[in-house]
């Protein structure tokens, strides 16, 4: 047999209880030595698949051959000494420990964070690929990027052949992910066997040898990336012709419905998360909000919502459409600014956790926002439930029924339910927090078509989003957060990649500029 | 590569996989497997450990509540005050909010009803009846609503840990009775029946309705769970107590008011375990000791958990814990005490073991090496 695949999956089913068969019959080759992407849409199996492969799941039937022979993985452990190491998307850290105490943790040796044995392995290694890393730093004070390059350099260290990594670019800024090809190409160059679990399609492109394709649990086909296109791609993840283009309509009628002034806050422990940050939204208009994670994104949305306590001398202005009068919203709670009649909509960032109750069905959960009305002591359930039909029928969500508790929908219909329940209390300002995030094409563009649909009903929508190419493509306006300073506002049809990018990590000279659009 | 252990390793036996939904008759007869099979493993450890005739000793148990109307009643009784607890905890627990102060809540109660009966009573003011009954109710639920509301307090404003803090109320709550009680007895410790000749303050029917005295209570938590079960399905304030048990980010984000929430919640479930305080002292014991709760503030938690916080099944779950406790009790004196307490106590451990731990099945499927099939298929 010549070129043995790195990793032979034959006839790999993976089911979760009786109805939702995660993979099915799964047989497919990775070839050793490559850099191979695992591209589906969400809930197509992916990470299952490679959660069999790094001993967190048991496969229900059929076999896995390493090099050639077959494997019996039943756990972690199993997959380390095969060799295979995986790179999740939420790391496996110790967030008290240093680098190297983490790279030595779970080892057999006895070893301690002084071990000059292990320091000096992880410097072999880190020259070898062009890894960057402090051995001494702790792991709480590490960016995500670093946190990342320690997972990548311990898993290396346990001598892995095999690397998984479950959507890596997700969290990085565009030079982030820049450096972490590089070394994961430095890693090919060594005869590592690497797989990328992501859908950005732009990446799978640049990066990898071959595209290995999942939907709905099972195996699609692999191609060569040099005969594939985005389009191709996308259209053998859906099984169907994609229209890819996010629409942007021109702005109608632009009136100032909300100025941010001097918004400023601390977290618990007195460290400043805003900081003095002023912008205006203007009603008619999607205004995007660029940053790292962790910029300030959160407490942003959160001021405006009533929900964040901030400093003083911090003010938003909200401009009433129809007596154009202004009205302070800082200092009022959540019901207070309901109270006035602001029709705020808030489509926040932790969708189960937040936005809705996962617990509950979909009459429930459209209850949050309309179980107070009326003296009854008792609720109203009527007009909820009418209310889950017409989201369920309107924005097609997939459920059994209203009565299934929201938890056991798929990320992309809990997120209709959330927007269908936000969209039905008529807002006049809708905020949005990484709306598409893990959500499949044909949801996200839903989820671009309801935005601009409100922006086209005169909504002042804020959209908080990560994929930088989607904020040029969608947003008019573009305010880019950097360590919670506003560092600036571009506009969405003339900005670039780059210089968002660059935005997000560095800075401006002169603190907060805000350079006008030309409308 | 170097051949590892993994390479050599046999497929496993069996995994476990967790089931995602189960038709409730399938839930249902595992239940049922798992009390039988309890009963088996009783069984033999019966012959095993003292040669009895296992059949015998179920008899005798099941006797323990059935025997006579008399036991019939009591068993009753025992089930009304263990539900009226549960019913009490519901709430807080539903909310997420571990209160373990049952028992104080509890025994607090009964001494403000105590404390009425005691004061304006017999030795005391001799108010009338009429006047004295309402009294006594109201101050044995205040006297519950306060003792829960302390720890909600502390809990809504500084977050201090509502489990310790409701537990250590627990032993405040024994010593004040312990002082009452010494004071009441003048050193005796044993209280007696309060109000013994005009039973001023006693809340129960007459004889001549109510044999055994027990009806009342038993009327009195019927319909407090036909309450407890439309306030937590239907009212908007059971709706706020469920959105934020599940998260109190959500809570929040729809403009729910946690704190309050927190506090009002834990005014009911405090009140709840006055009003067990007050059947119990005034409606059935006409004293009270340390002992009065009889550690319901406890077995409650479980009663609850096990129904899913569902007031109608906890009438199941408490008669199952009722009935195995008199069981015990009467399997002790049918034995003339060669099966004593502590035997008995096992048997119960067993066969709650079994129906808890059955739930483990219900969750999740035990999935066995498939090779088998395979071969078959090819």
């Amino acid at each position: 047999m010549e070129n043995t695949p790195a990793i032979r999956f034959e006839n790999i089913t993976k089911a979760f209880g009786t109805k939702v068969v995660a993979n099915k019959n799964v047989t497919m080759d990775i070839a050793s030595g490559e850099i191979v992407a695992l591209l589906g849409e969400n809930g197509s199996g992916k990470t299952t698949l490679m959660n069999m492969l790094s001993g967190i799941y048991r496969q229900d039937e059929g076999e896995i051959y390493i090099n050639g022979e077959e494997v019996q993985i039943t756990s972690p452990k199993d997959a380390y000494d095969l060799g295979i190491g995986m790179i999740h998307q939420h790391f496996k850290l110790v967030d008290v420990f240093t680098s190297i105490e983490n790279i030595a943790l779970g080892l057999d040796k006895k070893t301690t964070g002084a071990n000059k044995e292990i320091a000096d392995k992880v410097q072999e290694i880190c020259d070898k690929y062009g890894f960057d890393v402090d051995p001494k730093k702790k792991v709480y004070n590490m960016t995500v990027s670093e946190k990342q390059t320690l997972e990548i350099v311990k898993t290396l260290y346990r001598g892995a052949n095999i690397l998984i990594l479950d959507e890596p670019t997700a969290v990085l800024t565009p030079q982030e992910t820049e450096k972490l090809f590089a070394v994961i190409r430095n890693m090919k160059a060594d005869g590592k066997t690497i797989i990328i679990i992501t859908h950005k399609l732009n990446e799978v492109l640049e990066i990898s040898d071959h595209v290995a394709i999942l939907r709905k649990g099972e195996y699609i086909g692999t191609v060569p990336t040099s005969e594939a296109t985005v389009q191709s791609l996308t259209d053998m993840m859906v099984g169907e012709k994609v229209e890819l283009d996010i629409e942007r309509p021109e702005i109608q009628d632009k009136k100032l419905r909300l100025s941010v002034n001097h918004l400023g806050c601390k977290d618990k422990y007195g460290v400043t998360i805003l900081d003095d940050m002023s912008f205006d939204a203007y009603g008619g208009e999607i205004l995007g909000i660029a940053g790292i994670s962790g910029s300030g994104q959160k407490q942003l949305l959160e001021s405006i919502a009533g929900l964040q306590p901030t400093e003083q001398g911090s003010s938003i202005l909200y401009i009433d459409p129809e007596t154009n009068t202004p009205t302070e919203i800082i200092g009022k709670s959540v019901l207070q600014i309901k109270k006035m009649g602001i029709a705020l909509a808030f489509v926040p960032e932790d969708r189960l956790g937040m936005g809705l109750v996962g617990s509950m069905d979909m009459t429930d959960n459209m209850m949050l926002r309309s179980y107070r009305k009326g003296h009854n002591i008792f609720t109203d359930r009527k007009t909820p439930r009418d209310l889950a039909f017409k989201v369920k029928d309107e924005l097609e969500v997939a459920t059994p029924g209203i009565s299934t508790p929201v938890r056991k929908l798929s990320g992309g219909n809990v997120q209709k339910v959330l927007v269908g329940r936000e969209i039905a209390t008529e807002p006049t300002v809708m905020m949005a927090a990484y709306a598409v995030r893990g959500l499949d094409i044909n949801t996200s563009y839903t989820i671009y078509r309801l935005l601009n649909e409100q922006k086209k009903k005169g909504v002042a929508v804020i959209y908080v989003g990560e994929d930088l190419d989607v904020l040029l493509a969608l947003c008019d306006r573009i305010a880019v957060l950097c360590g919670g300073k506003l560092n600036g506002i571009v506009d969405g049809r003339t900005a670039t990649k780059e210089e968002v990018g660059m935005m997000m990590t560095h800075l401006h000279e002169n603190g907060q500029k805000e350079q006008e659009v030309q409308d | 590569m170097e051949k590892t252990k993994a390479k050599s390793a046999r497929e496993p036996l069996f995994h476990i996989v967790k089931r995602t939904d189960i038709p409730k008759w399938k839930a249902w007869v595992i239940r049922i497997l798992a009390v039988l099979a309890a009963l088996v493993v009783c069984g033999i450890i019966i012959v095993a450990l003292t040669g009895k005739n296992p059949f015998e000793m179920y008899k005798f148990m099941f006797e323990g509540s059935f025997k006579t109307e008399r036991k019939f009643w009591k068993m009753l009784q025992d089930l009304a005050m263990l539900l009226c607890v549960a019913l009490a905890v519901t709430p807080a627990f539903k909310m997420r909010f571990w209160n373990i102060g049952a028992e104080g809540q509890i025994l607090m109660g009964g001494l403000g009803a105590a404390i009425c009966m005691k004061l304006l009573g017999d030795d005391g003011a001799q108010l009338s009846n009429g006047l004295l009954l309402p009294i006594t109710i109201i101050t044995a639920i205040l006297f519950g609503a306060i003792w829960g509301v302390i720890p909600a307090f502390f809990k809504a404003n500084w977050n201090t840990n509502e489990t310790l803090f409701t537990l250590m109320m627990n032993y405040i709550a024994i010593q004040v009775i312990a002082y009452f009680t010494f004071i009441w007895s003048s050193g005796s410790n044993t209280v007696g029946k309060i109000n013994a000749e005009s039973h001023a303050g006693w809340l129960q029917l007459p004889r001549e309705v109510d044999k055994y005295g027990y009806l009342l209570n038993v009327i009195i938590v019927a319909l407090l769970t036909i309450l407890m079960y439309l306030y937590l399905k239907y009212s908007k304030q059971g709706y706020e107590i469920s959105v934020v048990g599940e998260s109190v980010n959500t809570a929040r984000y729809v403009g729910i008011n946690v704190k309050k929430v927190v506090v009002r919640t834990m005014l009911i479930s405090g009140a709840l375990c006055g009003v067990a305080g007050l059947l119990l002292v005034s409606g059935t014991d006409q004293s009270i000791t340390a002992e009065t709760a009889g550690g319901r503030g406890y077995t409650a938690i479980m009663v609850s958990w096990l129904a899913q916080f569902n007031p109608f099944y906890m009438i199941l779950t408490a008669f199952i814990v009722v009935f195995l406790q008199r069981g015990a009790d009467e399997l002790q004196t049918q034995t003339n005490r060669i099966i004593n307490a502590d035997f008995a106590d096992i048997l119960i451990a067993i066969i709650i073991f079994f129906i808890i731990g059955c739930e483990f099945f219900i969750n999740y499927s035990i999935k066995f090496r498939s090779r088998k099939k395979k071969e078959v298929e090819a």
